[in-house]
């Protein structure tokens, strides 16, 4: 008897856990898949904060007096007898750079964007899109290439200095992000829907008027997002700064003097200690820093999208 | 003249307990074929669309209703490979001659749109939307208007403490009057309602309805409708479409009761479409 009604639904199992070993392998790999970024994330952080952090706990450097001297040299002592690691020059320099060079972008960035969708979509589709598309993947050591050949050598007739600085960054950097931000901007604009353009012209604004107060207004949050990625992208940018900014470790006096960032610093630097010495450690601690502000970068990000997402709800 | 208020007085009809109006010709299309690239739209289309009235055009999903109605204040200009023959005119005026301006003319012709589209913006600024694009600044009088189209739309009252407030809050039925107050805003003489109702709960449809004769007082109104009872309530003419031609246009009351066109029967009595 019992063997009769076992045996059907043994079958029944068997037929049910073919599907369902499937279904189990498939959750697994994905979930490991998860946990090995999730844990590479982690170590990530956790590595960045350890060595940084020993700049404070292991050295007895002050966070106060990395974050605001405005000297640098970490080979020599101050007057204090402690290692000369006042970062401020390089994080001016990083700010700098970045706000200049998404100012830059900006105008350029939203403006074509406007064009491409508002004025000319089909051009926008067949040929200005592949092409930004094609500048996003362009290496950074190429725009640094150009910015060394071409920006520097300007700046040099123009100004009569060496040519290298904050603003020949901020130009090249300008060209990096350009493209990010325009291909986002492209990608709001077309998300607002045509019904709030087709209501703009249903009260006879013009074309213009149409785009200014109701189109960018629509599309505000997600062009804040492109700027601010574009933003991130510019800060965090190495190589091509690197190569036209002058890497001088003083504090900026002005836009044509060389100075340098967090990430040039960086770059320089480490390759040159060994681990554990305390340059090493306080480059980490520059490293910490940027990892923190890429934190608060993509916390704005999200910001925004949660606060445009609570506009559309209502 | 005379013929105008002999056409005011038969389109009265027998509902219309008030004194007869003489209904001038406020739109007449004259000849009107429409394509889009090689697809021919509306077929030599004729037709009057008297002052202080509403006109509804009826019809199948495709017959051409909406795109004539987008005809009438040039939305379709912006519809790539769209090309118009014949005539259209606002007061006599051609408005697809050369010296239109198509922003005034859509100033003087409004519209409402199928979905509610109100702006991702305030109550207030909707409204005050159409006036600041003409150039209206000044604070107060942005005030009186704003209130005088919320009024004229008949949602004043439910907004009046949430100005302030994003537009996108409100329901559907109060984003649709909303839309209407938005056309008003701007002082029309004509006011376009494509399918404005279709998207709305019952309760809602009926107060669009009775804001919409309450509007033919001051506007000419002209709305599209899916929906052969809206038509039947609230027109006082009526269009019937089908394929792109224009098969009956008449008194609305005439069109219900006794079409003359077999078609506009099967249709209306249910026996197709």
């Amino acid at each position: 008897m019992s063997t009769a009604l076992d045996a059907p639904a043994n079958g029944g199992r068997r037929k049910l856990s073919k599907k369902g070993r499937v279904d189990l392998a498939g959750k697994t790999v994905s979930a490991a898949c998860i946990a090995v970024v999730v844990l590479l994330v982690i170590t990530l952080i956790f590595m960045v904060a350890q060595h940084g952090l020993a700049t404070f706990f292991v050295d007895g450097i002050n966070p106060l007096a990395l974050l605001t001297g405005t000297e640098w040299n970490p080979h020599v002592d101050d007057a204090n007898g402690m290692p000369t690691v006042g970062a401020l020059p390089m994080i001016v320099g990083s700010f700098s750079v970045t706000l200049l060079s998404t100012a830059i972008a900006i105008p350029f960035a939203i403006g074509s964007a406007i064009f491409v969708v508002e004025v000319a979509p089909k051009f926008g589709r067949t040929v200005f899109q592949p092409v930004v598309e094609l500048l996003v993947g362009i290496p950074s050591v190429v725009y640094g290439l150009l910015g060394l050949t071409i920006i520097v050598g300007w700046m040099r007739d123009l100004t009569g200095t060496t040519g290298y600085g904050i603003l020949s960054s901020s130009i090249v950097l300008a060209l990096m992000i350009l493209p990010t931000i325009t291909s986002l901007s492209i990608d709001a604009l077309t998300s607002v829907p045509r019904s709030y353009r087709e209501g703009a012209y249903g009260v006879g604004a013009s074309r213009w008027q149409t785009v200014w107060h109701v189109v960018l207004r629509a599309a505000m949050p997600s062009l804040c997002t492109a700027v601010v990625l574009g933003m991130t992208r510019a800060f965090g940018e190495a190589l091509a700064v690197q190569m036209v900014v002058g890497n001088a470790a003083q504090m900026p006096d002005g836009l044509f003097t060389p100075a340098a960032t967090l990430t040039s610093v960086l770059t320089m630097g480490i390759g040159n200690e060994m681990t554990g010495t305390v340059y090493s450690n306080v480059l980490w601690s520059l490293a910490l820093l940027l990892l923190i502000m890429s934190l608060v970068f993509i916390a704005i990000i999200h910001f925004i999208e949660h606060k445009g997402g609570l506009k559309k709800n209502g | 003249m005379v013929e105008a208020s002999l056409q005011g007085f038969m389109g009265s009809g027998s509902r219309d307990v008030e004194e007869p109006v003489a209904h001038s010709i406020k739109m007449a299309v004259k000849d009107l074929d429409l394509y889009y690239g090689d697809f021919h739209a509306l077929h030599g289309i004729n037709m009057d669309i008297p002052e202080n009235q509403i006109t509804a055009f009826i019809g199948p999903s495709g017959c051409g209703k909406s795109t004539l109605l987008r005809t009438l204040n040039r939305m379709n200009d912006m519809v790539n490979g769209c090309r118009i023959e014949g005539s259209v005119t606002l007061d006599g005026e051609e408005i697809y001659g050369k010296e239109m301006d198509v922003n005034l003319l859509r100033k003087r012709i409004g519209m409402v749109f199928q979905k509610a589209n109100p702006f991702p913006m305030s109550v207030y600024d909707n409204v005050a939307f159409g006036p600041r694009t003409h150039g209206t600044k000044d604070k107060a009088s942005l005030d009186q208007i704003v209130e005088t189209a919320l009024r004229k739309a008949a949602i004043f009252d439910e907004v009046k403490d949430r100005l302030k407030d994003s537009a996108l809050a409100l329901s559907g039925g109060q984003q649709q009057r909303l839309c209407i107050a938005r056309a008003l805003a701007v002082e029309p003489d004509v006011l376009l309602m494509d399918e404005a109702t279709s998207a709305l709960d019952p309760l809602s449809t009926s107060r669009i309805e009775e804001l919409a004769v309450e509007l033919k007082k001051d506007y000419t109104v002209v709305m599209v409708t899916h929906n052969m009872q809206q038509a039947a309530r609230v027109s006082d003419k009526c269009a019937y479409f089908l394929l792109g031609d224009l098969v009956e246009f008449d008194d609305t009351e005439k069109l219900f009761s006794n079409p003359s066109d077999k078609r506009t029967e099967d249709y209306i009595t249910g026996r197709f479409g």
